[in-house]
């Protein structure tokens, strides 16, 4: 962990350097999922402009998925909208979770912030900020650069993403490794572990009986609200515990 | 770009901005009672936890458990790698790599 002077901090510039450094994991793995994204988009009929406009307004890759399968099998535009409700619910709980650390964030900032908001994003910028050395400055650099590889990645693949090789340097690994080593940093005491196990275990059971992902939520809410009852037994205690 | 298409795309934009927004603007300018930050606490392990497993070991549609896969057998020497060198860069780095081999290899 380095040590980073307030006047560093406060500082633009060394945000927009650090939050671009720490994106590449992210970028690395957009690139692989946009340029997949933007060939099966364009297949489906959509011109390299509208593919760049869904990502940017939407910034949510499965449910992107999953609208154009449905835009291709000739859904109405109300199912879809209600499904990419669905989809990306889940973002509530990442949201929840990084609202303890944008205190200092007022009305417009933490509105932009929100914009940002992805698996991705969260798992990276949470590790990050508990760590130390980050800030939100970082933290939105690191969302929009992102960002901006998202909205890239998939109007290249929908203008000539065919020509590019699938799997090329084993890119499709980059985000599940960058999940699991997350995930990993998280396992801070025999309470997260429990927890990390229950929400794997029960996430798993789900995906097979429930369809959609609605497993993620109800799997995450009911492992996190085990581990209060957890965290409360004398033989768990040890670990960092809570900040 | 047809208008429709338009429609589409704004209502998918509101409706997942939603929920990445309300907890953010409501929870971040508030003191938070101990249990709830507890709880808060929990959330990332749990739901990275909740998207890991079943993207390494479900498969298809309906989903069926598919425990042998270059997915799974990389997983391995990652969650290693990750514990021994707590390094996020070399974690991936090395997670793509093996993967890349495993591929060859099962293919």
């Amino acid at each position: 962990m380095q040590h980073i002077s307030e006047e560093e901090k406060g500082s633009w510039w060394t945000a927009i350097r650090d939050g671009t450094v720490a994106a590449w994991p992210i970028c690395l793995g957009y690139l692989a999922i946009g340029l997949a994204f933007g060939v099966i988009a364009q297949k489906a009929g959509l011109r390299p402009l509208e593919i760049g406009l869904m990502s940017l307004l939407v910034y949510a890759g499965s449910s992107q998925f999953i609208a154009i399968s449905m835009l291709a099998g000739g859904s109405a535009i109300a199912p879809i909208v209600a499904t990419t409700f669905m989809v990306n619910l889940r973002h509530l709980l990442m949201s929840s979770s990084l609202s303890q650390y944008l205190r200092s964030l007022r009305g417009p900032w933490l509105a932009f912030y929100a914009y940002g908001v992805t698996d991705e994003s969260f798992a990276l910028n949470l590790t990050r900020f508990r760590t130390g050395g980050w800030d939100w400055r970082r933290a939105l650099v690191l969302n929009h650069v992102t960002n901006l590889a998202w909205i890239g990645s998939t109007m290249l693949g929908g203008v000539g993403g065919q020509f590019i090789p699938p799997g090329a340097f084993g890119i499709d690994y980059a985000l599940v490794a960058m999940f699991i080593c997350l995930l990993i940093f998280q396992l801070r005491g025999p309470v997260f572990i429990l927890v990390a196990l229950i929400a794997g275990g029960l996430a798993v059971g789900l995906s097979l009986v429930i369809p959609g992902n609605s497993y993620i939520l109800i799997a995450s809410v009911t492992a996190a609200t085990l581990g209060i009852f957890l965290g409360k037994l004398k033989c768990l205690q040890g670990g960092e515990g809570a900040r | 770009m047809d208008f429709e298409y338009l429609v589409l795309v704004i209502g998918m934009g509101i409706v997942t901005y939603i929920p990445r927004l309300i907890p953010i603007l409501v929870l971040s300018q508030r003191e938070l009672p101990r249990w709830l930050v507890q709880w808060l606490d929990y959330i990332p392990a749990a739901i990275l936890s909740a998207l890991i497993f079943p993207a390494l070991l479900t498969s298809g549609d309906p989903r069926t458990v598919v425990v042998i896969s270059p997915e799974v057998l990389v997983a391995i020497p990652t969650v290693i790698i990750a514990c021994k060198t707590r390094s996020l860069a070399g974690t991936v780095i090395s997670g793509m790599a093996l993967y890349w081999l495993a591929q060859r290899f099962f293919l």
